[in-house]
């Protein structure tokens, strides 16, 4: 048995420790938010947090993370189920299309905007190159990343 | 409607269906659904069992129901595969409703024939036939018994909104209210003129009654249907031309929406597998020794044309498939290379010279034309295979026992697969319960049943339910492929540098096909010929199908002719669409946007591209920057008019989106043969635009026809590639006739 804190939660399962977290937080702990892309980090589908750091889940072993916290795109949103500043920018820009690839991408932004909380579009660009997107929705997932910047110094100010 | 059995055998997790998702309004209540007007009655007794199982559901016809709380729940026999379809389609029937759109829900309709829509065939098989409204019923009835016989349930063609949205979902919210209103008008007698709808609620001006629709919807219910309920004009639209916001967006946004590699059923096992690398190939041994003994593994299934490893988890299931070495039969395809494939198409063009092939249209004499024309244009261009890649593998759930079959997956073709399904076990269709998901990216690949198949078959051999996944290497390699193609031209021109003649020579044709023609160019005399040069490898739609091509092989072409008539490229389009004033107004709005005259930096270049398709006329101008190594494509400007953006927000992103697939293939896309097999696997060898050389995208929408609405999709891409290659020369003087351009060297 191996002990995982997923979302702020404890959770035992029974696996291989080499079993990678992608297939641990979607088939024993039944999330499937977090997406299988490639396999390899190639395409970001699976990005989740280890200690507030974006890995790649399909190349990251469960054993990677004992004693660090896992977060997943469930864990994101309040309890109530209101959005992050990121999701609910993704929902105002519209940035979703097929949206298999969505979770990874703001995984990615949600890593970003927490190191820096007013990128350039450069700094945007580079932090997000690793999360394919094959709708192409990246002009909006840049406005997104944006408006998620500037809800954060709004709220500030309030 | 009282409560029904269901027709679902699989054991219900609530989790699975996206019913339960809509069901939140719907469960509790009454409620009302409607059919589409043509058909010869109201089929609500035989479809409410499939959508309107709540307590007090009740449908009105077969696209429409409101409950109790007033909630209108539109029913759209389209799948989401992020085209924004569910919402674009839900828009047009609660416009002609005038329903409250914060109280509208969308059901997705079930993988059964009662819900094949006669207007899908009709769009399909004959989308520009025009017939009188007298004939109408007839037509429509024909149709749906072509459409049914088909298992026409798709979504694909861009068809979606111009054809079920204009013939199905519009006249279905028409007809609810007609409806509802002949329902109240009783209820109240008062005259049915004298009664409006306004946001789910039907008023009477004139005593300040109104009442919400579900007050009437089981009175409507049994009104007869209208035959020709009164559509809206455009100046009464209230949410149709809006930028409405999507529904899916927000659980798409918080990872609770459920794709079809999301589903889960109580003792699902997992399979990972490996096709032969060559298409029509079968294993013929395989050594599993390690792979037998490995933890979880379950079976290991030889199954002909592939390897399949059952286990407990999916990735021990890749871990042991990775352990098996195999050995395969020997094909013809083996020995086909990539280079010996663009050998033989050129040969084949040789061989057909100036006569052979198939013509596909022929106006005047083009050889006369030629011979006399004062400037003679020739080229030949090159573009290779290309793979969907949709982020989702392919994959597909599948649990057979007791004779019948139920089948999880996000398919295109519902029905399609429900019946590939059906044949593979030789059982009856009605044996099978198709459960659709959203897609994780279509574009064509998922309408094709392979993966369906291999799930049924593995899961015949097994006890338990399966889920099948590929991974990305199989999903690269076993595709079925945009074709690789040659196309050659001639052209003449006049004195002045006017075209006089077209002809041009390809390899494939799919569909659509007036993909190779120019009908909107003014010239007098053209003849295209194509020759199919069959190969062992599988090719399927994608997105844009051969316009992908042609797009870049025809307007490649135009630009050289500007450039030998001494003449740019816009001007020269100017004077070929002279006198069609909705191409010209495109082309116009294109060049106005990017500032056609303007200068730009040394070493940038401007480059300008118009296809119209799936009945969508687009224009693009590319601005590419070539100071660098390689080229970068800095802003698109697109025009289009697709008639009536039904929501322009909508529409922009999947011009946005079809920018940036256009632009993978443009400068990546590549997939090639060797030895029979293809040799790309992952996205290290079949790049994927990235966001840091996502250009700019900036979009013009012009209404221009509102009876006749284009397709949304697909027509974004295929003046793309031109575009930018125009560009290039624009800024090199260099004519790029192969893609992609990751093999041009521009040093």
């Amino acid at each position: 048995m191996i002990t995982l804190n997923v979302n702020g939660e404890a959770k035992e399962v029974d696996v291989d420790p080499a079993t990678p977290i992608l297939w641990v937080v979607r088939e024993n702990l039944k999330m499937t938010g977090t997406k299988f892309g490639c396999g390899v980090a190639l395409c970001g589908a699976c990005t989740v947090h280890l200690d507030g750091k974006p890995v790649r889940s399909c190349s990251t072993p469960v054993s990677e993370a004992d004693g660090k916290a896992i977060t997943t795109i469930e864990g994101l949103a309040e309890e109530d189920g209101t959005f992050s500043k990121v999701q609910q920018a993704w929902v105002d820009q519209q940035v979703a299309q097929c949206g298999y690839c969505q979770s990874g991408q703001i995984m990615s932004a949600t890593a970003l905007l927490k190191n820096n909380p007013n990128p350039t579009d450069e700094q945007i660009d580079a932090a997000m190159a690793g999360n394919i997107c094959r709708c192409g929705t990246y002009v909006r997932i840049r406005k997104a990343i944006k408006t998620a910047a500037g809800m954060s110094s709004e709220t500030q100010e309030a | 409607m009282t409560d029904t059995k269901t027709s679902e055998t699989a054991p219900k997790k609530g989790k699975w269906t996206r019913r339960a998702f809509i069901g939140a309004g719907v469960v509790a209540g009454g409620a009302l659904v409607i059919g589409v007007a043509v058909r010869p009655d109201n089929p609500v007794e035989r479809l409410s069992p499939m959508v309107a199982r709540g307590k007090g559901e009740q449908l009105i016809n077969a696209w429409v129901k409101v409950d109790a709380d007033n909630i209108v729940t539109a029913i759209i026999p389209h799948v989401e595969m992020g085209q924004g379809v569910f919402t674009s389609l839900a828009q047009m029937l609660a416009d002609e409703l005038d329903a409250d759109w914060s109280k509208v829900r969308i059901l997705e309709a079930p993988a059964d024939a009662k819900y094949v829509s006669h207007d899908i065939g009709r769009e399909f098989l004959a989308p520009n036939l025009e017939v009188p409204a007298i004939l109408e019923p007839t037509v429509g009835g024909t149709f749906l018994q072509l459409a049914t016989a088909m298992n026409l349930q798709i979504t694909g063609g861009s068809f979606s909104v111009r054809g079920t949205g204009q013939r199905a979902m519009r006249v279905a919210g028409a007809a609810a209210k007609e409806m509802l209103i002949a329902a109240a008008a009783e209820e109240w007698n008062v005259p049915a003129g004298e009664l409006r709808a306004e946001n789910s609620m039907i008023l009477h001006d004139k005593s300040s009654k109104s009442a919400p629709f579900a007050d009437f919807a089981a009175a409507a219910a049994e009104q007869g249907l209208p035959n020709k309920p009164k559509l809206k004009s455009p100046k009464d639209y209230k949410l149709m031309g809006k930028a409405m916001a999507r529904h899916d967006i927000p659980e798409k946004s918080n990872g609770t929406a459920l794709f079809g590699i999301d589903a889960d059923l109580p003792g699902m096992k997992y399979a990972a597998v490996k096709a032969a690398p060559v298409v029509g190939a079968t294993v013929e041994s395989m050594n599993v020794d390690t792979a037998k003994s490995m933890p979880g593994v379950l079976q290991i299934l030889n199954m002909g044309d592939f390897i399949a490893v059952v286990a407990d988890g999916y990735w021990q299931a890749q871990q042991a498939l990775g352990t098996i070495d195999a050995k395969y039969s020997k094909t013809e395809g083996d020995t086909l290379n990539q280079d010996a494939l663009f050998a033989r198409y050129a040969s084949v063009l040789d061989e057909a010279g100036d006569e052979g092939g198939d013509v596909e249209t022929e106006q005047g004499d083009v050889t006369e034309a030629f011979a006399n024309a004062a400037t003679k244009v020739e080229a030949e261009y090159k573009v290779p295979f290309l793979a969907h890649a949709t982020m989702e593998p392919m994959n597909c759930t599948a649990w057979v026992r007791d004779g019948k079959c139920d089948v999880w997956s996000g398919h295109q073709a519902p029905l399609m697969a429900r019946k590939a399904a059906a044949d593979t076990l030789g059982i009856d269709t009605d044996d099978v319960t198709y459960h659709n998901a959203y897609l994780g990216g279509g574009f064509g690949r998922r309408s094709e049943n392979d993966a369906i198949i291999m799930a049924t078959r593995i899961a015949k051999a097994t006890q338990y339910p399966v889920k099948m996944i590929w991974s990305r290497e199989e999903d690269t390699m076993q595709d079925h492929y945009r074709p690789s193609a040659t196309s050659r031209f001639q052209a003449g021109l006049d004195k002045d540098g006017n075209a006089v003649s077209w002809s041009n020579i390809h390899t494939h044709l799919f569909d659509p096909q007036e993909a190779p023609t120019v009908p909107y160019y003014n010239i007098a005399n053209h003849k295209i010929r194509k020759i199919d040069v069959p190969t062992h490898l599988r090719f399927g739609p994608w997105r844009s199908v051969d316009h992908s091509q042609h797009g870049y092989f025809i307007e490649s072409f135009v630009d050289e002719l500007a450039h030998a008539a001494g003449k740019d490229g816009y001007a020269y389009r100017r004077e070929l669409l002279a006198g069609s004033k909705r191409h010209l107004a495109v082309l116009d709005k294109a060049a106005e946007m990017s500032g056609w005259d303007k200068p730009l930096p040394e070493g940038h270049g401007r480059g300008i591209a118009f296809v119209p398709s799936f009945g969508t006329i687009v224009a693009e101008v590319a601005e590419v920057d070539m100071t660098g190594a390689k080229p970068k494509v800095k802003k698109i400007y697109v025009a289009a008019d697709p008639g009536f953006a039904v929501n322009p927000d909508g529409f922009a992103a999947q011009m946005e989106s079809s920018i940036a697939y256009g632009l993978t293939a443009t400068l990546y896309g590549e997939i090639s043969v060797k030895n029979g097999a293809v040799q790309q696997s992952n996205f290290h060898d079949y790049p994927i635009l990235r966001i840091n050389e996502m250009p700019e995208v900036e979009v013009g929408i012009i209404n221009g026809d509102h009876k006749r609405l284009g397709g949304a999709g697909e027509p974004g891409l295929p003046p793309l590639a031109p575009a930018v290659t125009n560009a290039i020369f624009a800024a090199t003087g260099k004519r790029v006739r192969e893609l992609p351009l990751s093999k041009v060297d521009f040093a």
